[in-house]
């Protein structure tokens, strides 16, 4: 039965204020108007660009294999079916994309939540907004221009970005540290952390020679990146795992970009793989290093493979946390400032 | 004794560093897109109050600090010691100079203070935020000025000494906030 209309509700429930104080969102509702005029600004530029918009699901029978991304799992009961199978929430749409350009439907975006287990904090909600893209014929230099061009147009009512810097990862490394990353060794790295005065790197990075690079890259040299401009990294060394090809002439670079702003990673970027058997031989690379760290090992993309056995067209991809992008332009700290219902109050 | 994963850390929480107790001001999650994800913790040694930054390994465990906060009565100090009782079980409890530091200039007997206990042993007093306490010395005031712009200073019963208007004398009782060491208010 309908409650009378002049019975306020909280008669109905009259412990839900004081239980779940926090059921309101923690965006402002300005931010969240902002939120979707960015949303909608993304799609009348790929609309302007003849970029086509595509859904994947979120929902697929093989998992990441990188050691550093933990999906989410759970397990479909189809009807009549006494096991379930395993599913894995997508860390990334890239897969399920991959397939799409190998089909032949040319470049292709889309707007998408990515979902990544034991990640929260000031930059992160494990459930968050994705936007990424795929142009064919494209390599790291139109896509930097790409990147550029759609973010410039977005924010129009806020005070432009200075036009882009562009750095290269080894001589940006090499400046900042005065330590090749390409040559270095293990004791090279450890006397740039003393010099930094960053006592807990050896404990943080152990033995692992990419650990130091990320490490030492995310303490010292990001903060000083983006600074009222997008700063585009690209070239990086080869052993940081990627989906990315192999610069031709230096097989120990990948043409892979990074852009940051505002001292933040707002997104990733590769002149795509297209060999299946490379990509094979660093899938199984990558189950090794979960193998040896303990983690789960989803099943291989098999799907994929096949389609980049079938042909991947020459393309390059990119993939942007559209919150951070909406924390960067409104110079907002954390991350729950553009999400409605973060994880805490999910 | 527990521990705790960086994932637990938050403000306020007491570990162990360097077998020193201390407490967590910020805890913030790192993780470079394709990279090991780390912690960025900043911390404040208990006893010395020294402020540091150190991160951790995702997942990485520090052991709880037995560290507690406790509301105290003042007693008395013997020359050595500074000695304070719980006002509930009436036990007592002695902090050496290290403990008290320079909340010694703000203590008088009876008043209730924070005492930070470290495996059952004061390693820090922190003084209520206002203390009412009366001036032993000052310089006779001018007649007549009741704004005191510029003021003078005056030493107070515990040995603090805390600049007040021209017209305060000695024998009076001032308020003072200890967080600044500034006067407040004149105490009828």
């Amino acid at each position: 039965m309908p409650a009378p209309s002049h019975f306020p509700s909280f008669f109905l429930f009259p412990f839900s204020l004081p239980m779940f104080p926090d059921w309101q969102p923690s965006a402002t509702l300005e931010v969240l108007r902002l939120r979707a005029n960015l949303l909608a600004g993304i799609r009348q530029y790929f609309a302007q660009n003849d970029v086509l918009e595509v859904e994947t699901p979120l929902l697929g029978q093989a998992g990441v294999t990188d050691p550093h991304l933990q999906a989410f799992t759970t397990v479909y009961h189809q009807p009549g079916r006494s096991t379930g199978l395993t599913l894995y929430l997508q860390t990334s749409p890239e897969y399920a994309m991959k397939r799409l350009l190998a089909a032949g439907c040319g470049s292709i975006y889309q707007i998408t939540k990515a979902f990544r287990n034991e990640e929260s904090g000031r930059l992160h909600n494990p459930e968050f907004t994705l936007l990424e893209w795929y142009r064919t014929g494209f390599g790291i230099p139109e896509l930097i221009a790409d990147v550029e061009a759609l973010i410039n147009g977005l924010f129009t009512a806020f005070p432009p970005l200075q036009s882009c810097e562009i750095h290269d990862y080894q001589s940006l490394f090499q400046y900042h540290s005065g330590v090749d990353p390409l040559t270095a060794s293990l004791a090279d790295m450890q006397q740039c952390a003393r010099q930094w005065g960053l006592p807990d790197a050896g404990s943080v990075c152990g033995n692992s020679m990419n650990n130091w690079l990320d490490y030492l890259f995310s303490e010292r040299i990001q903060p000083c990146l983006g600074q009222g401009r997008l700063s585009f990294v690209q070239g990086y060394p080869a052993s940081l795992p990627s989906l990315a090809r192999t610069r031709s002439g230096d097989a120990r670079i990948v043409e892979r970009v990074e852009v940051f702003l505002a001292g933040m990673e707002l997104g990733n970027g590769y002149h795509e793989l297209t060999d299946a058997v490379e990509q094979r031989i660093r899938f199984e690379a990558a189950q090794c290093e979960r193998n040896r760290l303990g983690l789960m090992q989803p099943p291989l993309d098999e799907r994929l493979l096949a389609a980049l056995d079938y042909g991947l067209p020459d393309c390059a991809g990119m993939a942007i946390g559209v919150d951070r992008l909406l924390m960067a332009r409104l110079g907002l700290a954390t991350i729950d400032e553009t999400l409605c219902f973060p994880v805490a109050r999910a | 004794m527990a521990s705790y994963s960086t994932s637990d850390f938050k403000g306020g929480l007491k570990v162990m560093i360097d077998n020193e107790p201390c407490s967590i001001i910020e805890n913030e999650f790192v993780k470079p897109g394709k990279g090991q994800a780390f912690n960025r913790v900043k911390l404040r040694f208990l006893r010395t109050g020294r402020v540091l930054e150190r991160t951790f390994k995702s997942g990485e465990t520090l052991e709880a600090a037995d560290v507690v906060d406790m509301e105290m009565q003042y007693l008395y100090n013997d020359g050595e010691v500074w000695h304070f009782m719980q006002s509930e079980s009436f036990e007592q409890y002695g902090a050496d100079a290290n403990a008290v530091g320079d909340t010694k200039k703000w203590l008088k007997e009876q008043d209730l203070c924070m005492v930070t206990l470290f495996n059952n042993v004061p390693i820090a007093v922190s003084p209520p935020n206002f203390v009412e306490l009366t001036i032993t010395e000052t310089d006779p005031g001018v007649r007549g000025d009741t704004s005191g712009g510029g003021g003078k200073p005056a030493t107070l019963e515990t040995g603090a000494v805390v600049r007040v208007p021209l017209f305060i004398q000695t024998g009076e009782v001032i308020k003072v906030d200890t967080r600044n060491g500034e006067y407040v208010s004149r105490v009828k």
